[in-house]
């Protein structure tokens, strides 16, 4: 009696199992052509900002957004072989590479924070208040004070290697110089806890600096400009593409509505906007 | 007690194991009912042979014939497996009940209920497992385990059942109670068996017919009596507990009976031989007497021998001794006869043993 | 230290208070783990004892296959499926890339060759006579497998536990071809990892700890009928 019970047990969970599959309605695969797979970097994620605008977004058209948050240049790799259909990204010359190179149409500016450098409040290498990215940069690397990298081709990487060119540093290579190959949350924790410097868009910094002990060190150089596009991924080259999906997701981007709502997104929780909606300016003219 | 029937013939048998023969056959066969024991050390082929009579394994080479008709398909093998059972050395129980144990083959014949607790209570009964039948058979003796396993084997009714070493792991009370309830139930339920064994005091107890196995082959076949009595070879004889071989020459003839000369000694043999022939005799450790007279002393028996004991192995009920007496001679002393003899390796004794107590063959080159 | 407590009572919250966004989440997971542990117990317990009972030219090979793939990195795992499921790529009409199905190929692709090699060790570890002792009760081929698997039915357990525990636990493939979508493939491991990357450490503690109390249920439910069954 005994081992019937038992087996009378194990059938009953893998029934549950069988009868969970069934009646699971995620599992159902939604209709075709709803589906948009928006790739964007992490930090829109982590900023909790895709969260407030997916789901508006989706129940104003209908369509499901599959929201990718990875690096920019992930980002883009995967517009590159038509595995996303809109982008939303901040790497200013990979962007520009992007659309030359035919793989993405209407880049549109949606909005802009910037980076600043954080740094321990010790700051060793005494960069605190430098007027430009580069100059702290070549203090940093002359105190061989140690500099936490993403080295993850996102935008927050690609900006920073512009500094470093800036600067007239190679750090490749160097013993101050390490790299994480993590998203910028993991990247600031990382830095926090070895207490070292490192750049990050501010947005991802003010969302995490309860728990950090950084300080912003430098700040308001125009080249710390972070700037969001949205790009919709070329359809000609992959009719796979969900084209009306992504134009509306852009449209929807540059929308009164959702500017208005970047504009205020953060305010509440940590005093200050996250984001500057930018929809309709000159990218030139930003942080002027 | 034997049907004349055949239930059961292999033809040609033969199989190979690289490149070695592992089993050659020309033919055996096993009638209605009788209980066949094939003898034979580990090794000899017992276990593969029975595998391929109850065609768990296909052998290659030959053909197994069941009542008449052979078993070649794999359609035929699956009947003819459902009309036999089969016991192991280990009782290989599964992990349920005794009761589920013994109605596993009828439940996989997909008999009903009530007849299936019918059936196995009988044949629970009948092995004197009745009280254990609620019982894990994890949790059962060795003896209690193989009982369980030969009631599951007998519960299917099988028209043969093959027993391989079904005793060899119990221990000897054990062994000797399970012996006789297998010995009952084969004889009531008048089921047909071939059972290997290695153990020459199984085989003389159970068998109707006796073959001896060596390296795969059938090196003789004959009733009990016959096996233990008249063995074809010094490989059948040692097999059947002829301990003391010894060989020799035909010297002299008289009426009924033979002189052979062995190490210079004459051994006096009751049969028909001519002079010059060369034989071997064997003699049976039991047939054996040890006294501490001097020979020429008052004794029936026409072989006596002052010897040397070499060596004493207790046996358990009775010892073994060798003895140098011009040849190497085995003689059984019970533990009694020991002790009244004071035996001890070194002491002269005499041996002797009747004439009609020795099996003589000729010799083979 | 506060910081783990604080996790630990904030676990405790949401799962009393039923957080339906943490619920959601722990529900998807155990479907999505408990699919694709049935489906490798399919599989695995069918190849496994396969393999176990027959003997065919590269046998070998195949046992050691099933060995390497009881080590499988599940990153591995996701980037193949990921590039076999994108749009572009030999599968991707099936348009899966991105939902809980393509998490629960990716896992069942996992736990796979695990319940495939316990099984596989299991059966080899039953007596060798015993599938002889099977078939001469009078079995067919069907009813001594149906047997076997029964009398393997220990290790089998141990087997589930073992698939379903690096499934469940496993978060690399589940990102990349799930996409740790909000509400549709975001499950405890993936949440956890984005919580920390946003510096929620006391959500990212919380659903670990989720994840923890719903492993430690399933493997004491399993290891509980395991243990009833040992012998002496």
């Amino acid at each position: 009696m005994k081992r019937f019970k038992h087996n009378v047990l194990v059938m009953g969970m893998i029934g549950a199992l069988v009868l969970a599959v069934c009646v699971s309605p995620a599992i159902a695969a939604p209709p075709k052509q709803k589906n948009l797979i928006l790739a964007t970097t992490t930090s829109t994620q982590d900023t909790g900002l895709l969260d407030v605008l997916i789901p508006l977004f989706e129940k104003r058209t209908g369509y499901f957004v599959k929201t990718i948050a990875v690096g920019s240049g992930q980002a883009m790799a995967m517009g590159q072989k038509g595995e996303a259909d809109v982008l939303l990204v901040h790497s200013q010359e990979a962007e520009k590479k992007f659309i030359a190179e035919g793989y993405g149409i209407s880049r549109r500016l949606v909005m802009h924070n910037d980076y600043i450098i954080v740094g321990p409040p010790g700051d060793p290498a005494g960069i605190r208040g430098t007027k430009t990215a580069a100059g702290a940069f070549k203090k940093i690397a002359a105190a061989n004070a140690i500099f936490m990298s993403r080295g993850d081709n996102s935008g927050t990487h690609a900006k920073e290697r512009a500094i470093w060119k800036n600067a007239g540093i190679n750090p490749e290579g160097q013993k101050w110089y390490q790299q994480t190959g993590l998203g910028m949350g993991h990247t600031l924790a990382v830095s926090a806890e070895k207490k070292t410097y490192t750049l990050t868009d501010r947005g991802t910094y003010l969302a995490l600096k309860k728990n950090l002990g950084l300080d912003i060190l430098v700040e308001g150089d125009a080249i710390l400009l972070n700037i969001y596009h949205v790009i919709e991924v070329n359809p000609a080259r992959w009719p796979k593409v969900n084209a009306a999906g992504a134009k509306a997701f852009s449209d929807f981007m540059v929308s009164r509505q959702v500017q208005g709502i970047i504009k205020k997104f953060g305010v509440d929780k940590y005093g200050s906007p996250l984001f500057f909606p930018d929809a309709g300016k000159k990218e030139e003219k930003l942080g002027k | 007690m034997t049907g004349e029937m055949s239930i059961l013939e292999v033809r040609n048998l033969y199989v190979e194991r690289g490149g070695v023969a592992v089993l050659d056959i020309p033919g055996l066969t096993v009638c209605e009912g009788q209980v066949l024991t094939l003898i034979g050390p580990n090794g000899a082929g017992k276990s593969t042979l029975l595998l391929i009579l109850s065609r768990l394994v296909k052998s290659v080479q030959g053909e197994l014939i069941f009542r008449g008709r052979k078993v070649d398909s794999n359609d035929a093998a699956q009947d003819y497996r459902r009309k036999i059972a089969m016991v192991f050395q280990e009782p290989l129980l599964f992990d349920a009940t005794v009761f589920d144990n013994v109605a596993s083959g009828l439940r996989i014949r997909g008999v009903n209920r009530g007849e299936i607790k019918q059936v196995v209570g009988e044949y629970l009964e009948r092995f004197g497992i009745s009280h254990l039948d609620r019982r894990s058979a994890r949790k059962l003796s060795g003896g209690e385990a193989q009982r369980t396993s030969l009631a599951r084997a007998f519960a299917i009714r099988p028209e043969i059942i093959f027993l391989d070493e079904p005793f060899s792991s119990l221990d000897p009370p054990t062994r000797e109670s399970l012996m006789g309830d297998l010995e009952r139930n084969l004889r009531e339920t008048q089921t047909t068996a071939v059972m290997a064994t290695h153990d020459q005091f199984e085989a003389l107890r159970l068998s109707d017919l006796i073959a001896v196995m060596n390296k795969g082959k059938i090196i003789q076949i004959g009733s009990p009596g016959e096996v233990m009595n008249h063995p074809v070879d010094e490989f059948a004889a040692s097999f059947v507990g002829m301990e003391t071989i010894i060989t020799g020459e035909v010297t002299k003839t008289d009426g009924g009976t033979f002189i052979v000369s062995v190490s210079d000694q004459d051994v006096e043999v009751t049969g028909e031989m001519h002079v010059g022939e060369k034989l071997t005799c064997f003699v049976r450790p039991e047939n054996v007497t040890l006294s501490l007279e001097p020979p020429g002393g008052k004794t029936s028996a026409r072989n006596v021998f002052p010897g040397i004991v070499l060596k004493i192995i207790p046996m358990g009920f009775f010892n073994r001794v060798c003895i140098d007496c011009g040849f190497y001679l085995v003689a059984y002393v019970t533990n009694q006869s020991l002790e009244d003899l004071s035996l001890s390796v070194g002491k002269s004794v005499t041996a002797s043993f009747k004439a009609t107590a020795i099996h003589v063959i000729r010799k083979q080159k | 230290m506060e910081i783990i407590v604080e996790g630990i009572r904030q676990a405790f919250y949401l799962l009393f208070t039923l957080d339906p966004e943490v619920l959601g989440i722990t529900l998807l997971s155990l479907e999505v783990s408990g699919t694709a542990t049935l489906i490798s117990l399919l599989i695995g317990i069918s190849v496994g004892t396969a393999v176990a009972l027959t003997r065919f030219p590269g046998r070998q090979l195949v046992v050691s296959m099933i060995n390497t793939g009881m080590g499988l990195p599940p990153v591995v795992v996701g980037l193949f499926v990921t590039i076999f499921l994108w749009r572009n790529g030999p599968l991707g009409d099936l348009e899966i890339l991105y939902t809980p199905t393509a998490i629960v190929i990716a896992q069942a692709i996992i736990a796979t060759p695990i319940v495939t090699g316990i099984t596989l060790a299991a059966m080899q570890h039953l007596p060798k006579n015993l599938r002889l002792q099977i078939l001469a009760l009078g079995a067919t081929r069907l009813q001594m497998i149906w047997i076997l698997v029964k009398e393997a039915k220990l290790p089998l357990l141990a087997a589930v536990m073992a698939g379903f525990g690096s499934v469940i636990s496993e978060v690399g493939a589940s990102i990349m071809v799930g996409g740790n979508i909000k509400g549709y493939t975001r499950v405890l491991t993936t949440a956890t990892v984005m919580e920390t990357g946003k510096g929620n450490f006391d959500i990212a503690i919380a659903l670990g700890v989720i994840l923890f109390i719903l492993c430690f249920m399933i493997n004491a439910v399993l290891t509980q009928i395991q243990q009833k069954e040992r012998p002496r």
